[in-house]
């Protein structure tokens, strides 16, 4: 079964409509959709770095973690929010988009390591420093590829 | 192509016509890979500067991390956010390199040179006052009203600057 009749819908959904007809929402959600990005990535780097030994070294992983989870979980909040109504307004193209299937499948990855593995490794005690680095790496890798693969649904 | 109404306030308009015909700018500009790379670089390159940034801003609010040490905030994350700035400032230059007349009469693009500076005085400006004395306040959770200023300042200026930085890509206002 394919999927295309479910995009043409999304297309013509009435904020589908109300994005693509309207000359600033698209720039103005796409903004909001930076700003938020610039957050995530903050809050994902600033525990990635720390279980990798970098950045603020000081802090208890999972003390970091606990601090930073309301910010992350609200920027990835807000990143969906805003991305779901630029998706709609152009879902035909997307759905042409080799990139943004590829960014729907990293995001699904990124986020459930974020809330299984991640979470659990982060909190752990005693931490294994080993677990931890892997963890991190394998964390900013998947979050890269949803960046990555989304920059370039405008270009394929 | 000049357009008719461009203002040349800096007089640089002869320079970027030039640098817009050398061999390099054209190269980047026509090529099917690097272009994009470089500006996935650029936009992803935020998480790591303006992501340590916003960090630290919300430390100086007292909205995040409340009870990690400012100085600490500040000591760890901004090498990591410099790391960043120094990749945004090369695959910036490469992008205005690829089309530096068409950013040159984009208002957007003159509203965020300028607000880049601003926010780079106003960083400038909070090294040299308020966090000359963070020994006083290093634990507060709620940092001085200076030192919110600063972080408020600071989030409004580089958010100005990521926006008009997406704003570029349309020519609203241009003659």
């Amino acid at each position: 079964m394919s999927l295309f009749p479910l995009f043409q819908w999304f297309e013509a959904t009435a904020v589908g409509t109300a994005v693509r007809e309207s000359l600033w929402l698209f720039p103005v959600i796409e903004c909001v959709h930076l700003l938020a990005l610039a957050l995530l990535g903050g809050t994902v780097l600033v525990v990635d770095l720390r279980m990798l030994g970098l950045g603020l070294r000081a802090q208890p992983v999972a003390e970091l973690a606990a601090k930073v989870h309301l910010w992350m979980a609200g920027s990835l909040a807000a990143m969906i929010l805003t991305g779901v109504p630029l998706m709609l307004s152009e879902a035909v193209k997307c759905y042409y988009s080799p990139p943004f299937w590829y960014k729907m499948g990293f995001l699904v990855a990124a986020s459930l390591f974020a809330v299984s593995i991640r979470r659990r490794v982060a909190a752990a005690e005693p931490a294994s420093p080993v677990l931890q680095k892997l963890t991190a790496v394998v964390s900013l890798g998947l979050w890269f590829a949803v960046g990555f693969s989304g920059r370039w649904i405008a270009f394929y | 192509m000049r357009p008719a109404a461009m203002l040349d306030y800096s007089g640089l308009l002869p320079f970027f016509e030039w640098l817009e015909n050398t061999a390099g700018s054209v190269a980047i500009r026509e090529s099917i890979l690097f272009y994009p790379l470089v500006e996935t670089t650029h936009v992803l390159t935020l998480c790591l500067f303006l992501g340590m940034i916003a960090l630290l801003d919300l430390r100086l609010l007292g909205a995040a991390l409340r009870r990690v040490p400012v100085s600490e905030v500040a000591g760890r994350l901004l090498p990591v956010a410099f790391a960043g700035f120094a990749l945004m400032v090369v695959s910036g230059l490469l992008l205005f390199y690829s089309g530096p007349l068409r950013a040159y009469q984009n208002i957007f693009f003159r509203v965020k040179m300028a607000m880049l500076v601003l926010a780079g005085l106003n960083a400038l400006l909070f090294h040299l006052t308020i966090y000359k004395r963070v020994a006083a306040w290093d634990l507060d959770a709620s940092p001085p009203v200076r030192a919110k200023l600063a972080g408020a300042l600071s989030l409004v200026l580089w958010s100005g600057v990521v926006v008009c930085g997406r704003m570029q890509a349309y020519n609203w206002f241009e003659p």
